[in-house]
């Protein structure tokens, strides 16, 4: 559930673009913002991870889904498969461009989001919760630790914006 | 101090392979290994390819984008790349021109697909300055509203690569090959391909002109030191793109009745 939101949806909404550059729709905001979601973990190349148990399930975050644009197609692994902390382990593409998406961890992938094959957008409208893109079953619990927490993670995107 | 060496001494290093006539597929096999397996900057530049070859992006459907039954009849190649975007037909009159950069190669560029388009933008606005009104419109690169480049790109962890292939001349019946695509740029305002594309031969006064002036501009960001593709490492990489075979045609074909 997200406790902490910024304004993504009214910059959309203003057809305002989030590539990184100063804009001013209102006199006190200087950039647009992306949602990030507190109880996810982060990873600098902007995955997201929520741990469960034994399932822990990733995506893209919306500050990536945002710059990116419209997500025409994904490209997910298959059930079985391992990934590592840090590797590529799918795609998306969007505005003529493929984009590796690294996984926040490391173990077994045991489910694919199906749905993103005929609903690709599913990623930009809904980056936490219908836009998953895998679940996988964790090797190693220690990866979570090298993660950034929601705050930590919010500060990295905001200077990666500011730097260019 | 001459301060034009200092300058220079402070630019990043971009490898320069130069070939001609290399195959399409043998020329996108090269640059994912590069993308992939190599760490340094390169620019390709590969002056036509043997036979005219159509090729497609990562998710691009065979129905959907081509003429199959004309396609297996006269036996025209079609390849699946590894990069996004469009389809293109490409021939010995296409020049193709690729980037492979590093994230700390263009100071400050973050690497999302618009701003390296943009980027890119600027290095041929300012190589092409002298002939004609180009711009980057909706990611193709236009004199006036007319397409003479096409692109695709792919964004790694740490690594991009930008690549384009540049339409010096074309065989109208080529694109006949091809079918006018569901998503089309709005500018393109369902003109046919003959109508929105044009002959860079009608507009820049040679290929060498074209090739000297675009490695000028990028050598405003790069060092460049030329490197035979021979000289180039063959590190053990199994690439993604690939010719498709006339069965997945063939089943495409069938199962989509087109």
């Amino acid at each position: 559930m997200a406790s902490k939101f910024w304004a993504s949806s009214a910059a959309n909404a203003l057809k305002i673009s989030c590539s990184g550059t100063k804009i001013s729709a209102f006199p006190a905001l200087s950039r647009c913002f992306s949602s990030v979601l507190d109880g996810l973990k982060y990873t600098k190349s902007h995955e997201w991870v929520k741990h469960e148990g034994s399932v822990a399930t990733v995506g893209i975050t919306d500050h990536a889904q945002g710059h990116l644009g419209e997500v025409v197609f994904v490209e997910l692994p298959e059930k079985g498969v391992a990934v590592t902390q840090g590797e590529g382990f799918g795609a998306v593409e969007s505005v003529k461009a493929t984009s590796d998406v690294n996984c926040p961890i490391s173990g077994e992938v045991i489910e694919v989001n199906t749905k993103l094959t005929e609903t690709p957008g599913l990623i930009n409208s809904s980056p936490y919760e219908d836009g998953w893109m895998i679940k996988v079953k964790p090797s190693s619990p220690l990866d979570l630790d090298s993660l950034l927490d929601a705050s930590n993670y919010t500060k990295h995107c905001e200077e990666e914006d500011a730097a260019h | 101090m001459n301060l034009n060496n200092a300058k220079k001494s402070v630019l990043p290093i971009m490898n320069l392979v130069r070939m001609q006539g290399v195959p399409i597929l043998d020329q996108l096999h090269l640059e994912e290994r590069l993308l992939r397996c190599d760490l340094k900057n390169w620019c390709i530049v590969n002056v036509g390819t043997p036979q005219p070859t159509i090729v497609m992006g990562i998710s691009g459907k065979p129905s959907e984008l081509i003429n199959i039954k004309s396609v297996i009849h006269n036996q025209v190649p079609v390849i699946r790349r590894f990069t996004g975007g469009g389809t293109v037909i490409v021939d010995k009159e296409t020049i193709f021109v690729t980037l492979i950069c590093n994230r700390e190669a263009v100071p400050l560029l973050q690497l999302y697909p618009q701003p390296i388009m943009s980027w890119t933008g600027t290095l041929y606005q300012d190589a092409l300055r002298d002939f004609g009104k180009f711009s980057l419109r909706e990611n193709d690169y236009v004199f006036d509203n007319l397409k003479f480049g096409g692109n695709a790109q792919s964004i790694t962890k740490n690594k991009w690569i930008h690549h384009t292939s540049f339409l010096w001349d074309y065989d109208e019946r080529n694109m006949e090959y091809l079918k006018h695509p569901q998503r089309t740029p709005k500018y393109r305002s369902e003109r046919s391909h003959i109508e929105f594309l044009c002959r860079m031969k009608d507009i820049i006064p040679s290929k060498s002109v074209f090739i000297e002036k675009t490695l000028n501009s990028l050598q405003k960001h790069f060092v460049l030191q030329p490197i035979k593709s021979d000289d180039i490492s063959n590190a053990p990489y199994a690439p993604s793109s690939r010719l498709l075979t006339r069965q997945e045609l063939e089943h495409d074909l069938l199962s989509t009745g087109t």
